[in-house]
Formats: C-alpha cells, sequence, structure tokens
C-alpha cells in the first residue's frame, strides 16, 4: 500500500526538522513546570488544559502550515510517480498529524501519566487529539486553496482567532444581547458547534466546575453529563475533523501544480 | 501511445491551453516549442496529471488518465527546474524514487556513471548546484526504463558535455523504441534531435510538423522557419 | 420553722430517691412493653428496655424517669403514630433505637418529642426511618447527645427535620450524625443554643437551617452534601467557628447561606467545593475572619444590600471566582486576605502585596447579568477580557480591592 509509503516519508522528512524537538521540549519543560510548581492538580490541569485548547491548535496550524508550503517540491515529485493523490493528501495528513501526537503526548500527558493525574490525562489526550486532527485539516485546506505562503499563514491566524476568541466574543454578545430570553438551549448549541468550546466544556465539566453551569442551566449540565450530550458532542468533533480534511483532499485532487 | 483531445485549460483570464487533438507515437521524439508562456509546461503537466484539464480527454496506452496513478509507470518526468525536497539527501531521493514505482529486474544506471552521481550520494538536495540537480533529475529519468519519458528543458543550465551526454542518451533510447517528448527553446537542439516539431503559441498549437534532422538545405530551412516564428511572435507576446 | 421545713423536704428528697427503683422490660421480665413498665413508674424511676422489639406508639412520659435501652433494644412505630412524647422535666431517654413513625401532613409526627420541658437528655439514641427524629418544642436546658439519626427522605414535602428545636432556650446539640432528611438541623425561634461536633450530610434541604434564632453558637460541626448546604436567615448575634462547609454542589447550592444576619462571627471555618460557599443577602456587621475557601464557584457571593461586613485574613484558593456582587459600590472591608490569583509583587517585604488585588472579575459580572455565559468559563476570551480589567477597571467595583493582600497563606 502506497500511503504506508508516504506516510513514511513524510513523517521521516518531519521528524528531521529540529522544530519539532524544540517543540516538544518546550512543552515538555513548560508542562511538567506547571505541574511541579502549581502542585494543586485542578489548577495545573487547568493551565494545561489552555495550552491544549488554545497553544496546540494554533502551532498545528503554523507548523501544519508552513510545512505544505515548504514541502510543496516534494509533493510534485511525488505526484509525478505513479502514486495517488489522495495517498499523498494522506501521507502529509496524517504525518503531520502524528508529529504533532507525538509532541503532545510526550511533552502533556507524559508528565500528567508520570505525576499520576489519572483518568484526566486520558480526557486530556483524546481533547488534544482531536484538535490535532482537525486543526492540521485546517492548515491543510487553507495551504492548499491558498498559493502564497504569507496570505495563508495570515489567514490560518484568523481561523485561529476565530475559534479561540471571536466565536467566545460573539457568543457572549449574543448572551448579553438575548439576556431576556431563555438562553438554556442556545448556550448548548454554542458551545457544541465550535470544536475547540466544545472540548473545553467537556474538560471544564470533568473538573468539577460543573456546579457553576447547575447555578441556572440544569439543563445545560444535564445535557452534557448525558450520553447523548457525550455522543453529539463526539459527533461535533468528528464532523470537525472530517468535513474540512475531506474538503482539503478534494481540492488537492483537483488542484494544478 | 499518448492521445490528446480537446484539452481546455485556463489560468485566469489571459491563459488559456486549447489543444484540439495530438497523437504522440513510440519509437519518436517529439520537441514542443514556443515562446515562454505559450503553455508546453502546461501540456507536459497535464499529461502527468500534475495539471487537470478542465475538459477534453488524455489518454495513455490507450487509458484515459483521469484520475488514474498507474499509468505514470510507463512516465518518467525531468522537471525543468528540477526541485527537489532540499532537506533529503540525493540516496534517498533515488530510493524514494526507486521504492514508490514497481519494482523493476534492471535499472539503467548509465546516465548515473557518466554524470559522476555516484559521488553526491550523501549531499542534501538542498546543497547541490542547479547544474548537478539537472544531472540527477537526468539520470532518474533514464533510470526506469520507462516507455515515455518526459523532459522539460533538458539542457537548460547543463554544460557542454553533459548536455552532449544527455542528448546521445535520449537519442538511443528513441532507437529503443521509447517515446520522448521535451521542450526546448535551442532551435539546434531540435534539427539535432526531433522527428517532429511542435511550436506552441498562446495555449494553441501553431505548427505541428516533420522536423528534419541535422544539416543540410532542409535542416537551414527549418531552422529559418523557427526563427521566423518566434520573430513573428514576439511583438503579439509583448501586448 | 423555716429549718424545720427544710429537714422535712430533704427527707422527703432522701425517702424518695431511696424508693426510686430500677425497673425491667422484657419478653421474661415482669413487664412486657414499655407503657406497663411506665405506668408503674414514679419519678426518678429508671426503666430499662432489654434486647427486642417493641411496639410502641404515642408514649407519653409524664414522669421525672430515665428511659434506657439495652443493646439491641427496639422501639418500632409501625409508620402508626408518634413514639415518644415527654411532657415532664428532667427525663433521660438513652442507648433507644426508634424507627418507623407514622407520617402525617398536619402534625410533624416524632420520634421522640419534647414538648415544653427542661433538663432533658436525648442520648446516644439510633433514629431511623422517622418522619422528624428528635423534636424539641418550647422547652429549655436541654442536651442532645450523640444521637445517631438516618432518614431516608425522597421528597422535600414528604419529609421531617432531623433535630428540629422551635421556641427554645439554652439547648447543647453535640456528636449528633445526622443524614437523610429534610433539613439536619433546624431551629426556629431559638436562642442561646450550642450545636457542636454535629456532622450533617445528605440531607435533601439545608444541612442546618435556621431562621429567628438568636445568640447561637454553631462549633466544629460538619455540613456535606446537603441539598443546598445550610441557610441561616433572619437572626443577629451568631457565632460560626471551625465548621466544615463540603461539597454542596448544585442548582441554587451553596454552603452558607446568610439572608438578614446582622452582627455575627464566620471564624476559621472550611469551605470547600461548594457552588457557591458564602452566599451574602441583606447581612451587616459580620466579621469573616480566618476561613479558607478553596474549589468553589464563587467564594463570596455578596449582594449589594450588604453593609459594614469585615472579610479578614482568609485563604482564597483556586475557586473560580473569588468575589462576585452585583453593585457597583463597596460597603464592606477587604483587607489582609490570600488570594491565590494575587500576581503582585512585595518589594517592601512586609509579607503584603504592594498593589491591591480586586477579586471581583469581569467575567463574574458578566455571569451575574447573564448566568448561561458561565459555559465561557476557562476560554482565552474570558482571560483577556479579565486581564484587561485588572489593569484598567471600568466595570468592576473599583473600591473593592483588598489594598493590602497576604503574600503567603494566612495561618488558621
Amino acid at each position: 500500500m502506497n500511503l504506508r509509503k508516504i506516510i513514511k516519508y513524510f513523517f521521516g522528512d518531519i521528524i528531521r526538522s529540529k522544530w519539532i524537538v524544540v517543540y516538544t521540549a518546550a512543552l515538555l519543560v513548560f508542562s511538567s513546570g506547571i505541574i511541579y510548581f502549581s502542585k494543586d492538580e485542578q489548577k495545573s490541569l487547568l493551565s494545561l488544559m489552555n495550552i491544549v485548547m488554545y497553544l496546540i491548535p494554533l502551532l498545528c496550524m503554523i507548523f501544519g502550515s508552513v510545512y505544505y508550503y515548504n514541502s510543496r517540491e516534494f509533493i510534485e515529485m511525488l505526484l509525478t510517480q505513479p502514486v495517488k493523490r489522495s495517498s499523498v493528501f494522506y501521507g502529509q495528513y496524517f504525518s503531520l498529524a502524528f508529529t504533532q501526537m507525538l509532541g503532545f503526548i510526550t511533552g502533556i500527558i507524559l508528565p500528567l501519566l508520570i505525576f499520576n493525574f489519572g483518568f484526566n490525562s486520558f480526557f486530556l489526550m483524546i481533547a488534544g487529539t482531536f484538535l490535532i486532527f482537525i486543526f492540521t485539516g485546517f492548515a491543510l485546506l487553507i495551504s492548499i486553496l491558498v498559493n502564497d505562503k504569507v496570505k495563508g499563514i495570515g489567514i490560518l491566524i484568523a481561523v485561529w482567532l476565530l475559534f479561540a476568541v471571536f466565536y467566545d466574543g460573539i457568543v457572549l454578545f449574543m448572551f448579553y444581547y438575548f439576556a431576556d430570553y431563555p438562553l438554556e438551549k442556545a448556550t448548548i448549541i454554542a458551545s457544541t458547534l465550535n470544536p475547540v468550546d466544545v472540548t473545553r466544556t467537556m474538560m471544564m465539566l470533568r473538573l468539577d466546575i460543573s456546579a457553576l453551569f447547575g447555578y441556572t442551566g440544569a439543563t445545560f449540565k444535564k445535557y452534557f453529563g448525558s450520553s447523548a450530550g457525550y455522543y453529539v458532542s463526539l459527533f461535533v468533533l468528528h464532523m470537525w475533523m472530517i468535513i474540512p480534511a475531506l474538503i482539503a483532499r478534494k481540492k488537492f485532487n483537483r488542484k494544478n501544480f | 501511445m499518448i492521445k490528446i483531445e480537446n484539452i481546455e485549460k485556463s489560468y485566469g483570464k489571459s491563459f488559456q491551453l486549447n489543444i484540439g487533438k495530438l497523437e504522440f507515437k513510440r519509437g519518436s521524439i517529439i520537441t514542443l516549442m514556443g515562446p515562454n508562456g505559450s503553455g508546453k509546461t502546461t501540456l507536459l503537466k497535464s499529461i502527468l496529471g500534475l495539471v487537470i484539464p478542465e475538459k477534453g480527454t488524455i489518454t495513455v496506452n490507450g487509458r484515459n488518465i483521469s484520475g488514474q496513478c498507474d499509468y505514470r509507470n510507463s512516465i518518467c518526468y525531468m522537471p525543468q527546474s528540477s526541485p527537489y525536497p532540499p532537506n533529503l539527501k540525493v540516496k534517498e531521493i533515488i530510493a524514494i524514487t526507486k521504492d514508490i514505482r514497481e519494482p523493476q529486474d534492471d535499472y539503467d544506471y548509465e546516465l548515473f556513471g557518466l554524470f559522476g552521481t555516484a559521488n553526491i550520494l550523501e549531499k542534501r538536495a538542498g546543497a547541490l548546484s542547479q547544474g548537478t540537480r539537472q544531472r540527477l533529475s537526468a539520470a532518474l529519468a533514464f533510470m526506469f526504463n520507462s516507455e515515455i519519458i518526459v523532459l522539460d528543458e533538458p539542457t537548460a543550465g547543463l554544460d557542454p558535455y553533459s548536455a552532449g551526454v544527455l542528448k546521445s542518451k535520449i537519442l538511443k533510447e528513441k532507437n529503443a523504441g521509447k517515446l520522448i517528448l521535451l521542450t526546448t527553446h535551442i532551435v539546434n537542439e531540435v534539427s539535432e534531435l526531433s522527428d517532429r516539431l511542435v511550436f506552441m503559441l498562446e495555449g494553441r498549437v501553431k505548427v505541428d510538423r516533420e522536423a528534419f534532422r541535422n544539416a543540410g538545405e532542409n535542416g537551414k530551412e527549418f531552422r529559418e522557419m523557427v526563427s521566423k516564428l518566434f520573430k513573428e511572435n514576439e511583438p503579439a507576446k509583448n501586448n | 420553722m423555716k429549718s424545720a421545713g427544710t429537714i422535712l423536704l430533704v427527707l422527703f428528697l432522701l425517702s424518695s430517691l431511696s424508693r426510686a427503683k430500677t425497673i425491667l422490660v422484657g419478653e421474661n421480665e415482669l413487664y412486657k412493653n414499655p407503657s406497663e413498665a411506665l405506668s408503674h413508674s414514679v419519678s426518678g424511676d429508671v426503666i430499662k428496655i432489654s434486647k427486642g422489639v417493641y411496639n410502641v406508639s404515642e408514649l407519653v412520659i409524664d414522669k421525672s424517669i430515665t428511659l434506657e435501652g439495652e443493646e439491641g433494644a427496639v422501639f418500632d412505630g409501625n409508620f402508626f403514630k408518634e413514639i415518644i412524647t415527654v411532657t415532664s422535666d428532667s427525663v433521660t431517654v438513652k442507648n433507644l433505637t426508634l424507627r418507623n413513625t407514622g407520617t402525617s401532613f398536619v402534625t410533624d409526627v416524632a420520634a421522640i418529642r419534647l414538648e415544653n420541658v427542661s433538663g432533658c437528655r436525648l442520648e446516644n439514641n439510633t433514629v431511623q426511618n422517622s418522619f422528624f427524629a428528635l423534636y424539641l418544642s418550647s422547652s429549655k436546658n436541654c442536651v442532645v447527645l450523640s444521637n445517631r439519626i438516618e432518614g431516608n427522605a425522597v421528597s422535600e414535602s414528604f419529609s421531617g427535620n432531623g433535630i428540629h428545636l422551635w421556641k427554645c432556650n439554652n439547648i447543647t446539640i453535640s456528636n449528633n450524625e445526622v443524614s437523610g432528611q429534610r433539613d439536619g438541623i433546624y431551629l426556629e425561634f431559638s436562642t442561646n443554643s450550642e450545636i457542636t461536633g454535629n456532622t450533617s450530610r445528605g440531607n435533601l434541604r439545608y444541612g442546618l437551617h435556621f431562621m429567628f434564632s438568636e445568640g447561637n453558637r454553631y462549633i466544629n460541626n460538619v455540613f456535606r452534601n446537603n441539598g443546598a448546604g445550610v441557610a441561616v436567615m433572619y437572626t443577629k448575634r451568631i457565632t460560626m467557628t471551625g465548621n466544615r462547609f463540603e461539597d454542596n454542589w448544585g442548582a441554587n447550592s451553596y454552603g452558607l447561606l446568610l439572608k438578614d444576619i446582622d452582627n455575627s462571627l464566620i471564624y476559621g471555618n472550611t469551605f470547600s467545593r461548594n457552588t457557591a460557599a458564602i452566599y451574602m443577602e441583606g447581612t451587616n456587621r459580620v466579621n469573616i475572619l480566618n476561613n479558607i475557601f478553596e474549589n468553589n464557584g464563587w467564594a463570596l457571593k455578596i449582594l449589594g444590600n450588604c453593609y459594614e461586613d469585615s472579610v479578614l485574613y482568609n485563604n482564597f484558593l483556586n475557586n473560580t471566582f473569588d468575589v462576585a456582587t452585583n453593585s457597583p459600590r463597596n460597603p464592606n472591608v477587604f483587607i489582609n486576605n490570600y488570594w491565590d490569583k494575587y500576581k503582585g509583587y512585595d518589594l517592601d517585604n512586609d509579607r503584603k502585596g504592594d498593589v491591591p488585588y480586586r477579586p471581583v472579575s469581569l467575567f463574574s459580572l458578566v455571569v451575574e447579568k447573564v448566568p448561561e455565559a458561565v459555559v465561557l468559563t476557562g476560554s482565552f476570551l474570558v482571560d483577556l477580557l479579565d486581564a484587561a480589567e485588572k489593569v484598567i477597571p471600568v466595570f468592576t467595583p473599583e473600591t473593592l480591592a483588598d489594598n493590602y493582600p497576604l503574600m503567603n497563606r494566612s495561618g488558621n
């Protein structure tokens, strides 16, 4: 199967870049530092959660996109060979995601496991994995659509801002604006649609901050605590993972080199 | 061997590739000529599947190539500026190319020997000079004994010795029954090598005729014709 | 004449003491059931109940006797009516297991009721599956000690309280364990009482609930995992020290609800994992000193109608919101607390931060107005907003600040 070979080439190429080593080491120092110095489990989990929810998507997209732009020759070289375009696309996609995973797991999950955070580290790993795949998909989609490197990276930073900041800003604004209406359903929908929000909400509920939701929105807690809410969230995360990647693949298959 | 029918491909507003019918047969060398931006490379890339035409069909060995990849086992390509991933070593590039194509019993290492590629195996592609990359590229293109060899500006940037080596290799392979498709700006090369000239202009085939080999009256006449074609079309480019 | 009267009285008392006897009740004893024994007893007697299950209901103790159970002595009310009603002073009921009272929507049916008495002791009893467990009405100078009350209340309207005081004075409630009732311990119009070392957990409504009950002291109790924590209303001069308020999670739940409370002291308590550790409404001149607030949603929710309260030497650890208020002003004092979110410095080395700490975050104001916005907790946007507001306070009450926040945890 050619896909495996292609993953091997890309993976071998990416892993050679010093960037990923520096990235992993930085995460490792950062997370062990947080765990070691804060000494409070909940607090360090919150800090690490912030890294996972916000920093990793950003770095994931920048790294993915820069790698794509820099490896256009490689892609072209592969495409003149008897290789399916989809294989080249998936080869790159999975290699990027796997290297990110490698950095993420050694940099963040490993310290958590060493310091015995139990199930929460597992949960954070699942959340991080989703985000890595989702944002690698976005990185490739944008890079494939936009040929200009600078413009492409500009757009992906905008996409990150949208998910990480603006979306919440819009939600907050809407909440304020419609404060007189029952907002529970809107809250649920709003926090389900954004992958960053879904993972954050699930994590927050795990961290027992759930009681805050109980203050008015018992429905909310019930929803996210229920298996229905859980499955819907998983479904949404899968959609965010699959759809951008599929569109990217489609665009890649029709792209001219 | 390669059949092109009614291909259309546009880039923006200014350029459109538009080719009614072209057929290339085995055992011949076909030269694509034309001013910059006339669509030579786009045509080659369409055959390779790097560029996907909006309309029309291209068949290789009787099979429509649209969405296919296996047909590229019978094509080798030497790209124009020979861009290789700068991080990879030469031997890795060779290994990858070998690995990804159908395995063969014996590989043609003739050009490797003549170009001294063996000495640069440990070098990273990024560290190679343009000419060295070209030679590597040429060596790779002939390594697989494939039926069709596509060369985009093969001699541009090569020293006269290497260019000579390459040209004789091209002739040799043609005589072995292969189809060789190349682009060039050098008129002499056409008369030296080609069996057939396709002159392109603004995405269309302007002239498609037999070429005349070597010196002699016919050769001279041919060279004059090509020069005239270029001259005539220069002002048109400037518009 | 006067001395002769005294001598006569002493003689009478001595004679009555000498006549005080122990009456045994049991299958193999003279008296087969408690009411028979009671009718043959006089004040001062001890009625001892042997091991066994006795069907008892509406046993009215109208003499100053001691009712004492051996191990395994059970009074079963068979879900009929009240089990024991005490109408005489100086009655002691101890070491008994009482179970299965009736239920009523009209009267407050209890396992043991003290009705208008003084000097009674309820000690070391186990009450299971009762409507109200121990009900003290219009009584004084009584002791409720080391009882275990295990209810299985399902709905608030269909359940009674564990230890219930109505119009009582000077009652000591110590070392009891109450669970599964409506309210664990309930006081209304009861004064000068001491509630120490009790554990009240898993009750449907409040672990402790009191209204109009002045001058009571609550010391070293544990209130855990009750429906809505502890509610203290319409009262003044309360002392609450060394208590633990834990795990009161959920909609409208809090560790301690203060409503219309004046001149009280809340000292050295620990508030852990409550939705809101202390919720204050109409609370004036209350001193909140040396408490620990950890892992709560809100540590303090102070409504605008609270005046002259002091918050000193407390430790605020890992709360989502330290202080929330709905008022743009701050008529209360915050000083010398330790706030784990404080990012300031201490250049003059006096162990107090050189820049003030503002415990009200912008986001807490947002949540106050739009509670649903709480889903954004922990988001990057919220961190940005809060950071911006900390630098230039625009929306948060400018005067609500701890001007001398501690650099290290305050000793408790």
